[in-house]
């Protein structure tokens, strides 16, 4: 499948006067193929943002290439903008405007025909509230909007992040059903956000990315077999015997972790040598089940950002890959 | 034409330029009521009670003179002055027109109305071209119009002629009612002196002059607001130069004894712009002992303002286009 975004060594360090230079993006990578929901993820300040600002124009790149539907970004982006729509960061708009005006002032100013303002406050559920000021309306509702407004020249390329901030659990699912109505309709949608189960359940890909460089990236099946650890959870009949148990299937090669009903074992071939080396000391195994991961776990394992009781983790200690 | 359209529809969408509107026609309509209120338009039987009530005054003058003079115990230098042929009222010094009511007269006086119907102007320029793009950046407006039209100076450059536009529109539409307005107060509740072509074409020059400063006001608020991307920028601007280089400015040139301190006040520059010329004058330089003064004068012509004024305009668009331009958009 094409590739509708292709970024290679994105380079961006901002610089301040006061806190010197910080490098936000080191060399970054994405590709998101066309037809496809794309999760983008990461931590707070690992460089999310500003990939999605840079390749919409907004922010200049130190380094780096980067192309949008096959064209080089930034200097095509006027002839490419019309077929890209895009919600960055928080929904932001005028707030004493109308929904109604909101995207009809945008409308003009893209050149799309009015009509279009009417269909999409009905495609994200805001027809009744239309004429209300954005100042009265819930986060959820500007998050509407700001959909409405990316939604409004029908385009290719849909870039949303974090669409369901504020959303209520309803409006989650919407948001989840309109994402894949529009790839049914032949869009590509990125996305990027911190509900992870969201992710895991609507994405056909994702990129993660940590201090500025990717840390992972393809199908979201392959990511997660790629980092699942392949180890089984392991419960006796005898939960005294766990101790005993642990001792003889370390010593015979496997790494346990020994937890107060259960233990953990990695490092095994197949779990059916978890049963036949207990069973031959006499120790009997209750339960033996497979343990997957799923994204979140994925995602706290390749940014090592898993929070560890008593030590409150800063914005930016996460994991840093080297570079290539 | 997009653009455009859509900024128009923009500018006087906003809630803030209506109701600066609506506070600037509410300004100039209170004066133009004060003058109705005010005029009386003068005839034969109100010259005819003033002239008695110059003759009257002049005649209380008169009689209150004489007593004065030949009370006694006068002072022996009043006695002096009550003798010379010089002293006590004259008639020439009661004026029958000093004691006619106010006429509101078009052609003397509203060249001066021209002027502060153009401050007016100007000021309602300042705070909309400020809050027209200031707001715009600190909403987050700009950043979603900059992801549909990525062309970021030609955006910025049709917001400011859409400005530029709009206060050109509003001054002509409310300069052609402020206009209209008194030249009817002047033919029915004053005087209308007949106007040549020369006296409109002055009036004309000078509302010319008034839309000129107003523009590039418009253009300055809407530069400083750009470029600092928050209205209070503008605004915080303006108090500063009223602030510092207005009155910090008149104090200290005044303790350090600058010779014609006022030419490097932007005040100056702004009486010159209007008044084709003005004329500071240098009343250290007089030595007063020596009879007669005649203090060095400068003169600052219009053309130097415009100088003035265009450079300054010229040098925040500058930079207000060079940081679109340049600047991250965060």
């Amino acid at each position: 499948m094409p590739a509708v975004i292709e970024i290679h060594g994105l380079r961006k360090t901002y610089r301040s006067l006061r806190r010197g230079p910080r490098q936000a993006l080191d060399g970054f990578d994405m590709v998101v193929e066309q037809g496809q929901i794309h999760g983008f993820l990461g931590p707070n300040g690992s460089g999310k943002t500003t990939t999605l600002r840079t390749l919409l124009g907004l922010i200049r790149a130190n380094e780096g290439r980067m192309a949008i539907l096959g064209r080089p970004v930034p200097e095509a982006l006027p002839e490419v903008s019309r077929q890209i729509g895009a919600v960055v960061e928080s929904p932001q708009f005028f707030p004493h405007f109308s929904a109604r005006d909101t995207l009809s002032l945008l409308a003009d100013a893209g050149r799309v025909p009015r009509t279009r303002v009417a269909e999409v406050l009905e495609q994200v559920g805001l027809r009744d509230r239309a004429k209300e000021r954005v100042k009265t309306y819930s986060l959820g509702m500007k998050q509407r909007l700001a959909v409405a407004s990316a939604l409004l020249k029908q385009p290719r390329l849909l870039i949303l992040d974090e669409p369901a901030n504020g959303l209520d659990p309803g409006g989650i699912r919407e948001m989840r059903d309109l994402m894949r109505s529009l790839v049914e309709m032949g869009m590509t949608v990125v996305l990027s956000s911190h509900i992870l189960g969201e992710v895991q359940q609507i994405c056909d890909s994702v990129t993660i990315i940590s201090l500025g460089r990717r840390v992972a990236s393809g199908p979201v099946a392959d990511v997660l077999a790629r980092h699942s650890s392949g180890s089984v959870r392991v419960r006796l009949e005898t939960p005294a015997d766990l101790p005993t148990a642990a001792d003889l299937l370390q010593s015979a090669g496997a790494a346990v972790a020994l937890h107060p009903d259960h233990l953990m074992v990695t490092a095994v071939d197949r779990p059916s040598w978890v049963t036949r080396t207990l069973a031959e000391k006499g120790f009997y195994v209750s339960e033996l089940s497979p343990v997957t991961a799923d994204l979140e776990d994925v995602f706290l394992q390749l940014t090592g950002t898993a929070p560890a009781a008593g030590v409150p983790r800063q914005v930016d200690e996460s994991v840093e890959v080297p570079a290539r | 034409m997009s653009l455009v359209n859509a900024e128009r529809r923009r500018l006087f969408k906003r809630r803030f330029t209506r109701l600066m509107l609506i506070v600037v026609v509410g300004i100039l309509s209170a004066i133009a009521v004060g003058f109705v209120l005010n005029s009386h338009r003068n005839g034969p039987a109100e010259r005819a009670a003033a002239e008695a009530q110059a003759r009257q005054m002049y005649e209380q003058q008169v009689v209150m003179f004489r007593e004065q003079c030949s009370s006694t115990g006068v002072d022996p230098r009043m006695k002096e002055y009550c003798e010379s042929p010089e002293a006590g009222p004259r008639p020439e010094h009661f004026q029958a027109q000093w004691y006619m009511p106010y006429e509101f007269n078009f052609r003397k006086e509203f060249g001066v109305l021209i002027m502060v119907f153009s401050g007016i102007l100007a000021l309602l320029a300042y705070v909309v071209g400020a809050s027209y793009v200031g707001a715009e950046w600190s909403t987050g407006g700009m950043m979603n119009l900059l992801l549909w039209r990525p062309r970021r100076v030609p955006v910025l450059l049709t917001k400011l002629g859409t400005l530029l536009g709009g206060v050109l529109g509003i001054g002509l539409v409310l300069g052609a009612a402020w206009t209209t307005a008194f030249w009817l107060i002047g033919k029915y509740d004053g005087r209308s002196d007949p106007m040549t072509a020369g006296a409109w074409r002055s009036f004309a020059i000078t509302g010319a002059r008034g839309l000129g400063l107003a523009l590039l006001v418009a253009a300055v608020a809407f530069g400083l607001a750009s470029l600092g991307r928050h209205t209070a920028m503008a605004l915080g601007v303006a108090v500063g130069v009223v602030v510092v280089g207005e009155i910090g400015m008149r104090i200290l040139l005044e303790l350090m004894q600058v010779r014609m301190g006022d030419r490097y006040l932007l005040s100056t520059y702004a009486l010159a712009w209007f008044n084709k010329r003005w004329t500071l004058f240098d009343w250290r330089s007089c030595e007063f002992v020596m009879g007669e003064c005649r203090p060095q004068e400068l003169l600052i012509t219009w053309q130097q303002s415009a100088f003035v004024f265009g450079v300054g305009t010229a040098l925040v668009l500058t930079l207000a286009f060079w940081a679109m331009h340049r600047r991250d958009v965060t």
